[in-house]
């Protein structure tokens, strides 16, 4: 006798290898799944893998200022003498974690306001959280983010929050489309009928079935929060140096520009990597998952 | 009549977004810590100077009436003194906003020509080399920012190839026409001036590509795959099966509705282009109000900055206007009352 908990978990590894096989399929799905997890093992081991982990932050090296890249230094040294590849790796650091820190303020209040104006469709509920949606999608994020970084004082942890700010509104208006099309599906009214709790129904009916669309956002977001960050801190209203930001590496690199091309080029196409990386793999998982509402 | 009905309930739809805009900015320029008439006067001003202009400035009344003064001064236009160039900000953005329309203009006509041409070979040629290079550029312009662009640009054409200036809007030895629309090119024109228009294009040419770059390639995927889709619908085939040329198909047939959700997104992509400015003009030294309200954010001129992003708030929402008419005009479907789905 095969127990019944020995099937679900067969079943369950079955549905797993079926996603894989399909996520795996597409030969870009899978460099965007090894670009993100090259980029965060080289952001978590940045101390150990970076050749000099102490030009990470303030650092000044004369004798080895603005070297063009050599074996030594493969991608150059910028003005002060500071590795550039070093500087890189930690920059992912700052990258990632910008990432993870909006995405994780963002999606929760995002998904909820969304989820109740999508199930209370056409009431004040509605009205007075989707109208609020279109005043902050009235002027680009990328502008508002940086007014409100330059009230604030200028830092990462301030370019975090003006990103937030800027950014629900897209998690809000994703989950109110998949809401209100799911609320008058059967599930959704015989839960009703059996009198089950508005939670129940917002959470475990309605919510249960945005999960596919809500992930696949998140991972194409990734990328474009961190280039709205490194942006920010392009502009200088970010991360502040000697701070190893990929934005304020590009920023500072420009002025030295054409003959030390390498101090801004390579910071540059990190971010391109970075966020190169996080599209393929959201991408993928758009296709394994089937959501295309993204 | 359904279609002015359509323009009235927009307009409406309009106004509240940019009164909560409105309020959103105030709201922005009330979180900075510290006293805005003394920033206005400076530091070591007396003490009754900075409470005269407290009363000036309606610094003393509650919040709400404080916000009521400033809408009544902005629809008048009257954005107070900038603290950075000591000038009415009206007559800064005057000044100004015109170079950044153009900049925005004319990558927008980048973006929407080129991703549209590139997107219709693609999907003509689809699955053959040229469709697969133009993927692979059109995904790598998507993930680009476009201060990458515009560095990488300044650096091979402008710096190492000597192609196209890198500075500002005109070289310095033509004289500038006499201003009439702030438009150079246009003005350039009007002037019959063709020495400047050229050098007015020219100067454009670097930056513009810059902006539209990532917009095109997003242009270019979505033109692709909505007629790699038109053009396994029958009515193609029976259009083949009549004997009709190729090119006849592609002109007559399938540009037109495959192009809704390409002009839908160029509406989108065009906020992009208004927000990218701001990292481009800084880039290329272009003398225009994204410049100016970087400036103005670098330094905390809150009149500036309110007015600046109120200004792109209008622009971005007569855009949408417009695209949303556009679009209703390629698609005899789409009733103009429902607007779009939300």
């Amino acid at each position: 006798m095969v127990s019944a908990k020995a099937l679900v978990s067969a079943q369950r590894r079955e549905d797993l290898q079926r996603s894989w096989y399909k996520f795996s399929r597409n030969r870009l799905s899978i460099v965007g799944l090894s670009t993100v997890l090259l980029v965060t093992f080289l952001a978590v081991f940045a101390p150990l893998v970076a050749p000099y982990p102490e030009h990470a932050s303030a650092f000044v090296d004369f004798a080895n200022a603005s070297r063009s890249p050599c074996p030594t230094y493969p991608f150059g040294t910028d003005v002060v003498g500071r590795d550039i590849m070093s500087r890189i790796f930690f920059g992912f650091r700052f990258s990632l974690v910008m990432g993870v820190v909006v995405l994780s303020l963002v999606v929760p209040p995002g998904v909820i306001l969304g989820l109740v104006a999508g199930y209370y469709q056409g009431t004040w509920l509605d009205t007075v959280i989707m109208r609020t949606t279109d005043i902050f999608l009235a002027v680009p994020p990328l502008v508002l983010a940086l007014a409100i970084c330059s009230v604030l004082t200028p830092n990462l942890f301030n370019a975090m929050i003006a990103v937030s700010l800027m950014w629900w509104p897209w998690y809000c208006r994703l989950v109110y489309g998949l809401a209100s099309t799911l609320r008058s599906e059967f599930f959704v009214v015989s839960a009703e009928l059996l009198g089950a709790s508005k939670f129940h129904i917002l959470f475990r009916e309605i919510l249960a079935n945005c999960v596919s669309p809500i992930f696949t956002k998140i991972s194409l977001d990734m990328g474009w929060v961190i280039l709205i960050g490194a942006s920010l801190s392009f502009v200088g209203l970010g991360a502040q140096p000697p701070t190893p930001d990929l934005g304020t590496m590009v920023a500072d690199g420009s002025k030295y520009l054409p003959d030390q091309w390498w101090i801004a080029v390579f910071p540059a196409l990190a971010i391109v990597l970075v966020v190169l990386g996080f599209n393929l793999l959201g991408d993928g998982l758009r296709d394994m998952l089937g959501a295309e509402e993204v | 009549m359904r279609f002015a009905a359509f323009l009235g309930r927009r307009a409406v739809h309009s106004i509240f977004v940019l009164l909560g805009l409105s309020i959103l900015i105030f709201i922005i320029a009330r979180i900075m810590p510290g006293d805005p008439a003394r920033m206005a006067v400076g530091a070591r001003a007396p003490q009754w100077v900075v409470d005269n202009l407290r009363e000036q400035m309606h610094l003393t009344e509650p919040l709400y009436m404080q916000y009521l003064y400033w809408l009544r001064d902005a629809l008048r236009g009257d954005f107070g003194i900038s603290l950075v160039t000591r000038r009415p900000v009206a007559a800064d953005i005057k000044e100004f906003f015109p170079a950044t329309l153009e900049l925005a203009l004319f990558a927008g006509i980048i973006n929407g020509a080129g991703g549209i041409m590139l997107g219709a070979i693609s999907a003509w040629q689809k699955d053959k080399w040229v469709d697969n290079v133009v993927r692979v550029i059109s995904y790598l312009g998507v993930v680009t920012p476009s201060f990458v662009f515009a560095i990488l640009f300044l650096l091979l054409f402008g710096m190492t190839l000597n192609w196209a200036p890198t500075m500002g809007r005109l070289s310095q030895e033509i004289a500038r026409p006499a201003t009439v629309t702030g438009l150079l090119t246009i003005d350039c024109l009007l002037a019959r001036n063709p020495a400047a228009f050229f050098d007015s294009i020219w100067h454009l040419i670097l930056p513009a590509v810059a902006l539209a770059l990532g917009g095109m390639s997003q242009e270019a995927r979505i033109t692709r795959s909505t007629m790699a889709d038109n053009l396994s619908k029958d009515y193609i085939a029976s259009a083949r099966s009549l004997g009709i040329p190729g090119s006849v198909i592609m002109r007559s047939f399938l540009l037109k509705p495959s192009l809704i959700p390409t002009v839908s997104i160029l509406g989108l992509d065009f906020a992009a282009t208004l927000g990218n400015a701001f990292l481009v003009e800084l880039i290329f030294v272009w003398p225009g109000m994204s410049r100016y309200g970087i400036n103005a954010m670098l330094r905390k001129d809150l009149n500036a900055i309110s007015a600046v992003i109120l200004i792109l708030g209008v622009v971005f929402i007569l855009t949408n206007i417009a695209v949303d008419v556009i679009v209703a005009r390629l698609d005899p479907r789409i009733q103009l009352g429902a607007g779009r789905s939300e």
